[in-house]
């Protein structure tokens, strides 16, 4: 009898991978999904901290693909490897902070050593020839191919047929003539095939897979790395990234102040870490100072988040300062106004 | 036999997610974890990936500001 094939896919959680893993599933593969956590991924994060959010039905995609496909699905956290691919991309950044080739070929190269480990065959990813202006080129597919060690042991079986055979087609444990040529950047073609298998409801994200695409959030990101001199983040910086609205004073430090309910309550976490300011005399956002600060940078910090409470016409704002040690003290200020807060200051 | 604690507090999804699945990895099936988060996206987040992976939700409850999830291992995980 001949062997039962495995293959793994890589399941991000859009369409693309949820098609791939669908087509060889058919071919009678079984069929597992892996997905990879970098800390940047678009899933969840925001979702569960903005109150407004809340109220939306929540799903994680890539579990949902998984449930589609009713495979199993292995999430593998790689936030501490995945540093070296974002501040070090050998083959550089996208449009923003993304290394899209690297990270592509990162995560094949987890998911070599995953099917090694696991006694599978073979991978699959969504990938399409033309898809994306970095990692999915005719020229860069091969790259990824070759630099994850994967070599032949990657299927793309979106674009299976524009690329060179590999080895589950030469060995027919799959049959090259029911994968497809996918081509270019329209998205119209899985959407049909979506539709051909009878999908909906699935997530379209638009530029990329994580926050890395997002200019904003990479203006962010090159900000803090500016501001500490040296390029490197930690777990809670991209976190905090991703909340309230930023503004940087003094070159050495940036306020971070919650927009809403939500955004305060996750905020609140960070007390312990952040010197802390929170108006007392009227309602108002908490606010967390990033940097190391003297009286008179609280001071103007405190102003500017009076200028964002309930009291920004008020003559004076209290408000209760909390030192890293835990120790509060009160501040009455003035509110600064519209035009002392120079547009440069936002990130 | 009390449950196992995942203490999965402060952790956004889909940490806690993954905070059990490599708790449950290292169990034999019938143990109970507990998991104990803060992001309401765990509710849904680890019954799917129970029904996912061949695990049993024994029970989902809100308690303050906590959620706590209560899972069995399966079988074959
Ligand atoms: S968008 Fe982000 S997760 Fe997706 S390939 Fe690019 S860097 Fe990697």
């Amino acid at each position: 009898m001949t062997r039962q094939r495995k293959a793994v896919a890589l399941i991000s959680g859009g369409l693309d991978s949820l098609l791939a893993a669908k087509v060889i599933q058919q071919q009678g593969i079984h069929v597992e999904g892996i997905n990879f956590f970098t800390g940047f991924c678009v899933e969840g994060h925001t979702h569960a901290i903005r109150q407004k959010d809340r109220s939306r039905v929540k799903r994680n995609n890539a579990l949902w693909v998984a449930e589609q496909l009713g495979i199993k699905l292995h999430i593998v956290d790689i936030v501490e490897e995945y540093k070296d691919i974002v501040l070090n991309p050998k083959h550089g950044y996208g449009a923003n902070l993304n290394p899209c080739l690297d990270c592509k070929i990162f995560m094949v190269k987890k998911a070599h050593e995953w099917i090694a480990e696991n006694g599978f065959d073979f991978i699959i990813t969504g990938e399409v020839v033309g898809q994306r202006p970095m990692s999915q080129r005719k020229d860069t597919m091969p790259v990824v191919a070759r630099e994850s060690g994967a070599e032949d042991r990657l299927v793309r079986p979106l674009s299976g047929r524009n690329l060179p055979a590999t080895l589950p087609e030469r060995e027919g444990w799959i049959s090259r003539d029911q994968l497809y040529g996918f081509n270019g950047r329209s998205r119209k073609p899985q959407m049909a095939l979506a539709e051909q298998f009878g999908l909906e409801d699935y997530a379209q994200p638009a530029g990329g897979c994580c926050f890395l695409t997002d200019a904003q959030y990479a203006v962010k990101l090159a900000d803090l790395w500016q501001a500490r001199g040296e390029k490197q983040y930690e777990m809670d910086d991209i976190m905090l990234l991703k909340v309230g609205r930023h503004l940087r004073l003094r070159p050495h430090f940036k306020v971070i102040i919650s927009r809403e309910e939500g955004e305060g309550n996750f905020l609140q976490g960070y007390r312990k870490q952040y010197v802390s300011l929170l108006t007392t005399s009227h309602a108002g956002p908490l606010a967390l100072l990033d940097g190391t600060v003297d009286d008179d940078d609280i001071a103007l910090a405190a102003r500017l988040v009076a200028r964002f409470s309930q009291g920004k016409q008020a003559e004076r704002v209290e408000l209760t300062v909390t030192a890293l040690d835990g120790s509060q003290q009160q501040l009455s200020v003035k509110p600064l106004t519209a035009e002392e807060i120079p547009q440069e200051w936002y990130i | 036999m009390s449950p196992v604690i995942v203490d999965a507090r402060r952790l956004l999804c889909p940490m806690p997610v993954i905070r059990v699945q490599n708790r449950v990895k290292e169990l034999p099936p019938g143990t109970r974890v507990e998991a104990i988060c803060t992001d309401p996206g765990a509710l849904s987040d680890i019954p799917a990936w129970c029904r996912i992976n061949g695990h049993k939700l024994i029970e989902t409850r809100t308690e303050g500001n906590e959620y706590i999830i209560v899972v069995e291992v399966g079988e074959e995980s």
